[in-house]
């Protein structure tokens, strides 16, 4: 770089840093630091009263001056001028959090969105709303028989396909206009009956029957044939006298549906059926908030108004109630509101959703306060809020109540309640019953307006109820199924990972033939849904029970003949299982796949395609091992691939792109030359899923051995760059990702240089998108393979392309900078032409106005540091050294961080003596930067420092030492470790440097500050220091401030004792008798902390003397701690239990246990419990020890010998 | 409360793990027991000492350690008959 050009540089950048001394208020940067309300400490005026003109920043140090006299000043006066009030800048978090808030963006209305969960699902899960909970099934098990079993269920799953067959049938003829014109007249009628149907298929029989019962009270309903238009009967058409007369009987659709009563209960416990209730909206009675709001039902009307002389008018001709729930004004009456479990169809009370809002409570009689509770819970709990009289209700009743509140306390109570209410309601699971617990939950987890946290919660309860009902849950596994199942389906990692827990838990506790049983209905359900998520199910189910159990089931349902949506989900699963268990599958591989072998030539392209995409997950999942399970169907597979067009050829394709690296490298190369030539013809298809198809089997057939270098570039290189490296591939994410992902495939086959060589111009592009996919696949090739096969010319137009790219880039990208960094690495020294203009190049853009531009530039620095030293540019080092020491006084808290990280770089790289500026300059300019509160700042300056302290503290006068040690002492509060523990080591290598006495004094000092962090802090300092400069220099003064009558410092001492001992290990055999004496002390004390401390102190002692010789102090402290064994307290018996495992370790476990033997079997359970503890721990650690230290036994017993005798040979 | 149920999981993990562990309740027959076993178990797992006992008492070596082994099986009689 020329002379000229770096001072002009440098007055540049002396322009910038006079600009901003001159300007009044230094802080320009207002969105970065914060404006201090907090009076300074050095002012002895009030300022806020006695207004000055004076700058308020004043003795503050605003910016680091250019030239440094000031701070040379400052050095001359020792403390004076030093500001205690640290500068606070936000985390980059913090600052960017709203910073892509735009004006026609409401942050509320944003997140109130993302809190629901149903509002960020896609239309598919959101489907999971059209299940509903199905009455409960009948537990084989279990002979009482209550519930369906699997054979009705069976049945009317057969039904319902028929159902949807004919209804698909009708479809069909009314779009062909086929259909009687008489049927098109009686439009109403039929809609109606249409709709029934399909409820029905979805929505629990119960839930339709109940609707039945509003409008159709006196008709019989009819059988299976539900395409059969029914014609609708009004409830109004009956007489009163028939309504009364109508029973609650065993009309079921299918002659299976529960009776109303016994199964189908609407309120009160022990119900069976709970229904959604959105599902039951429109026909069940609400929640009585008070008898005055209740809705009236039939009865009430009926009671009411006089029967004689009056009519019930007929609705008027095409008239159909509202149905959706959305259009309700409120919509969601409780299911099980009314004990007597009859209701009816309700007016909605307008009023009702204010009457709602005001009576949201916090608060619940019996349940406390509340974190939240929303409208939508006044459904489920409202019934909390009856006022009814605990006294009057039957068990059953004041059981589900109980439920009710404790759910509500794991819903919307603060943690600490819930966590109560969760134990109680586990501890009670079995008395609570299955029946009342899931009737109660599972329509919660239904509810449309459920949160992350709220379902996260519930979920737990199940969780953990499971595990306490075990059996007791069969009848219920499918209703559990139904809610949990949606969860294998989230776009959430953790939602998925709890589902397949519960599931897991669930077929555990209800055993694989329930389990298969329960599912198998659902495996041909006409809903694609719900056989989507059954087959996830089932694979959760095979990973919990084993493989092998299920293969016999799946074997069977892969080749169902029945219906063809069977084997589909039969292949799913098997796709499913190798997804969730990985390489677990491999024993089991040759089942799997004779399972699924068949399918690929099915009829169905549905189950074809489905078979290859399982064969391809199979395949993943085993590599690189069971080809040979593969081999029957290796033929199939690639005459399908021949055969396949369109979305086929995909499933096969991806599954020959897995199956391929299997092979062994004849056969592999073989196959690769057969499948190319689909795969090169497919490469032009426009289809997004054929292209990611195509590029990963392209990846996959590269990375086999049996394809040679020379073939790619023949076949496929010349084809593959004229399709892929095209502009509009760099838009897409995935397609980029792909793209790159294949390129440095290739080039790991034929090489870096060839690729580069292709796709190096394209850094020069016009699209900044495309530039940044050449740049990352020329970095990930170069981090691979080196640039070892790099000739001069293409190195030339690299650097050049990549300088451009650099230079070019409009949004400062992490992709450039690595790219950049590691072109340069890879170079090494064949950069050294480049470095002029590459270092050029930085120094102009650490002189951009833009901050980003500076931070990446300073950490360019960082990365190439090594290749310059490398390349012997000391010089141009040394310039770079000055110019980023002069940037010192960057305010962007970012940069600063990264140019601080720029001159650590140099500093390593250059060493401590050859460094410019040299670092009796830049050390002192450092110590105020130590007080930023940034930490990235903090992390930087700290390593700088720590490595200056390390490697040339000569060069730094002491006294400037004792500053950075004190700008230290706050440090050691920061939140991040790496950055406490860099201030401790630096402690460590100050004291050594400048010797322990001034920095210890220092740290004594500070032990009697009020703030507890900082003196834990102190304390830990303190045992470095003892640590590196030997525990004699430390050891006196510090047992020396015990004698200070004031319990913080004492117990600050103690603090440090406890890190010294820990530090210095070993070597504390030589102080041991010198503390014993302070220990005796402390571990008498009356304060419970300070034995606490003391008896830490001991544990570290103790653990430091194992086997050098110190047993005797070591018995004495022992006695001293065991008195201590009863303490209550939790930390204090644990540190003391913790002294007594670390003595029985320094002096074995016979003596120590002489103490315990007393104890084990003593009549006072309190004394026995600590005892047998440390029994315990004693057994666990060293039970082989014990052996000959338990206690004699002979005589014990007259019938058996208890007498170890054996221990008594003697020879 | 919370303290007192994690302290009575965290036993019964251990319990699952070392058998030989006890608590407040182990009875002298359990605590006797294992402590028989435990023995035995360790003069079969340090062969030198197997050894120097073989000889000591006069057999063999394998004999002794088969000994052990069926000493293992209620190596201090029968359970207490359990009273309801």
């Amino acid at each position: 770089m020329a002379d000229s050009e770096f001072e002009q540089i440098k007055k540049l950048q002396q322009e910038r840093n006079n600009l901003k001394l001159g300007s009044k208020n230094a802080f320009a940067d207002k969105s970065s630091q914060r404006d201090s309300t907090k009076v300074s400490l050095t002012e002895s005026m009030d300022t806020t009263l006695y207004d000055r003109d004076t700058d308020k920043y004043a003795g503050y140090n605003t910016s680091i001056a250019v030239n440094g006299d000031d701070d040379d000043e400052d050095m001359g006066e020792g403390e004076q001028r030093r500001n205690l009030v640290g500068q606070y800048t936000a985390s980059k978090e913090i600052l960017n959090e709203f910073a892509n808030v735009g004006d026609d963006m409401d942050l509320m209305s944003e997140r109130a969105k993302n809190s629901k969960i149903a509002d960020r699902e896609t239309d598919y899960q959101k489907r999971r709303f059209d299940r509903a909970l199905t009455p409960t099934r009948a537990d084989p098990a279990n002979a009482d028989g209550e519930g369906r079993s699997y054979k009705e269920i069976m049945k009317e799953r057969e039904l319902e396909r028929e159902e949807a067959r004919v209804r698909a049938e009708i479809e069909k003829k009314m779009k062909s206009g086929d259909l009687p014109a008489q049927q098109t007249h009686h439009e109403p009628t039929l809609k109606e009956v249409t709709v029934t149907p399909e409820e029905n298929k979805e929505n629990a029989p119960a839930g339709e029957k109940r609707r039945k019962r509003r409008w159709d009270v006196t008709t019989t309903e009819e059988g299976g044939d539900a395409s059969k238009p029914t014609e609708k009967k009004s409830r109004w058409d009956a007489s009163t006298v028939k309504v009364e007369d109508t029973k609650p009987s065993r009309r079921s659709r299918w002659d299976m549906a529960p009776a109303l009563p016994p199964a189908t209960p609407i309120g009160g416990s022990g119900m069976a059926t709970p229904l959604h209730p959105d599902v039951v909206a429109p026909i069940l009675p609400t929640i009585a908030y008070g008898t005055r709001s209740t809705w009236l039902t039939d009865e009430d009307l009926d009671m009411m108004l006089p029967s004689d002389g009056y009519k019930i008018l007929e609705p008027p001709p095409g008239y159909a109630p509202i149905r959706t729930p959305a259009r309700k004004l409120m919509s969601t009456p409780a299911p099980m509101a009314s004990a007597s479990g009859l209701g009816g169809f309700m007016m909605q009370d307008p009023e009702n959703a204010k009457l709602l809002g005001k009576q949201l409570p916090t608060e619940l009689p019996g349940v406390g306060d509340l974190q939240f509770f929303k409208a939508e819970d006044m459904t489920y709990f409202g019934k909390l809020m009856d006022g009814a009289d605990e006294n009057e209700l039957s068990v059953e009743e004041l059981k589900e109540r109980k439920i009710m509140r404790l759910l509500l306390k794991v819903k919307n109570g603060t943690p600490p309640m819930r966590k109560t209410a969760l134990r109680q309601l586990t501890d009670n699971a079995r008395q609570f019953g299955a029946g009342p617990l899931f009737n109660q939950i599972l329509p919660l987890l239904m509810e449309k307006t459920l949160e992350d946290q709220e379902r996260h919660l519930l979920v737990k309860v199940i969780d953990r109820i499971l595990y306490k009902l075990d059996d007791m849950v069969r009848p219920y596994v499918h209703k559990i199924l139904v809610v949990i199942e949606p969860l294998l389906i989230d776009q959430d990692y953790y939602a998925r990972v709890e589902g397949r827990e519960i599931i897991s838990n669930l077929s555990k506790a209800a055993g694989l033939a329930h389990m298969i049983s329960t599912m198998r209905p659902d495996i041909d359900h006409v809903d694609e849904y719900v056989r989507n998520t059954t087959a996830r199910a089932f694979a959760v189910v095979a990973s919990a029970l084993g493989i092998p159990a299920l293969l016999p089931f799946l074997r069977a349902v892969c080749r169902s003949k029945k219906s063809w949506q069977a084997r589909h989900t039969g292949v799913k699963i098997v796709q499913q299982i190798p997804i969730l268990m990985g390489c677990a599958i491999l024993p089991h591989l040759t089942g799997l796949v004779d399972c699924i072998g068949p399918n690929l030539e099915d009829e169905q392209a549905k189950v074809r395609t489905q078979t290859s995409l399982a064969i391809a997950a199979l395949a993943e999942a085993a590599s690189p091992y069971g080809i040979e399970s593969f081999e029957s169907i290796l033929h199939p597979l690639w005459t399908g691939a021949r055969k396949q067009r369109g979305k086929g050829l995909t499933g096969f394709l991806k599954a020959v792109g897995y199956v391929i690296p299997l092979l062994d490298e004849e056969h592999a190369n073989y196959y690769t030359a057969q499948i190319m030539e689909i795969v090169l013809r497919e490469f032009q298809s426009p289809d997004e899923e054929m292209k990611k198809v195509v590029l990963k089997v392209v990846s996959q057939c590269a990375g086999t051995e049996g394809v040679t270098a020379a073939y790619l570039k023949e076949n496929v290189l010349p084809e593959f760059f004229k399709c892929f490296w095209v502009r509009r591939m760099a838009l897409d994410k995935r397609n980029y990702r792909q793209v790159v992902e294949t390129t440095v495939d290739l080039a790991k086959k034929v090489g870096g240089g060839e690729i580069i060589q292709r796709i190096v111009d394209h850094l020069k592009d016009e699209s900044e998108a495309y530039r940044k996919m050449t740049l990352e696949s020329i970095e990930k090739i170069c981090s691979a393979l080196g640039a070892a096969d790099i000739d001069e010319r293409l190195e030339e137009r690299l650097v050049d392309g990549v300088l451009f790219a650099f230079q070019e880039q409009s949004v400062e990208d992490i992709v450039m900078l690595n790219g950049f960094g590691t072109v340069v690495n890879a170079l090494g020294t064949r950069c050294k032409p480049y470095l002029p203009q590459i270092v050029s190049t930085i120094l102009w853009r650490l002189n951009n106005k833009v901050s980003a531009v500076r931070q990446q530039s300073a950490d360019l620095i960082s990365r190439i540091a090594i290749v310059m030293k490398q390349c012997g540019e000391d010089a141009l080092m040394g310039k770079l050294g000055i110019v980023l020491y002069e940037y010192l006084g960057e305010e962007y808290p970012e940069v600063l961080g990264s140019i601080l990280g720029a001159l650590r770089s140099i500093v390593t790289v250059v060493g401590i003596q050859q460094m410019q500026p040299p670092i009796k300059d830049l050390l002192p300019r450092l110590t105020p930067i130590l007080r930023n509160r940034h930490e990235k700042v903090q992390e930087n300056t700290i390593d700088l420092v720590g490595r200056i302290a390390d490697r040339g503290p000569e060069f730094v006068s002491a006294r400037e030492w004792m500053r950075i040690c004190f700008e230290l002492l706050d440090m050691l509060k920061a939140h991040k470790k790496g950055i406490r523990r860099a201030a401790n080591n630096t402690f460590g290598f100050i004291a050594k440097a400048i010797g322990p006495q001034d920095v210890l004094a220092t740290l004594l000092n500070n032990l009697r500050v009020q703030e507890r962090q900082s003196r834990v802090c102190t304390a830990v300092a303190i045992g470095i220091v003892a640590e590196t400069c030997a525990p004699f220099t430390v050891l006196p003064a510090l047992m020396n401030e015990y004698r200070v009558p004031e319990l913080n410092v004492q117990n600050g001492v103690l603090k440090s004792l406890t890190f010294v001992f820990e530090y210095i290990g070993e070597m504390a055999k030589d102080y041991v008798y010198a503390v014993t004496p302070l220990l005796e002390d402390a571990l008498i004390d009356r304060d419970q902390v300070h034995r606490q401390t003391a008896a830490t102190v001991v544990k570290h002692i103790a653990l430091g003397v194992v086997g050098l010789g110190c047993e005797d102090a070591m018995l004495h402290l022992l006695n001293l701690l065991y008195p201590n064994l009863f303490e209550t307290s939790p930390h204090v018996i644990d540190r003391i239990i913790e002294a007594i495992d670390a003595i029985r370790m320094a002096i074995g476990p016979g003596l120590v246990m002489n103490y315990v033997w007393a104890g084990l079997f003593h009549p006072a359970r309190k004394v026995r419990t600590p005892y047998w503890r440390l029994y315990n721990n004693a057994y666990v650690q060293s039970a082989d020890a014990m052996v000959p230290y338990w206690p004699d036994l002979s005589g014990l017993d007259d019938n058996v010998d208890m007498g170890r005798s054996e221990l008594l040979v003697t020879i | 409360m919370a303290d007192k149920l994690r302290a009575t999981q965290q036993l019964e993990q251990l319990q699952a793990r070392f058998v030989g562990t006890g608590h407040a309740d182990t009875t002298k027959f359990e605590w006797t027991s294992n402590i028989q076993r435990d023995s035995l178990a360790s003069y079969i797992g340090h062969p030198p000492l197997l050894g120097y006992m073989a000889v000591g008492m006069g057999e063999s070596r394998e004999r002794l350690r088969v000994r052990f082994i069926e000493k293992m099986i209620q190596p201090v009689g029968k359970p207490p008959e359990k009273e309801e």
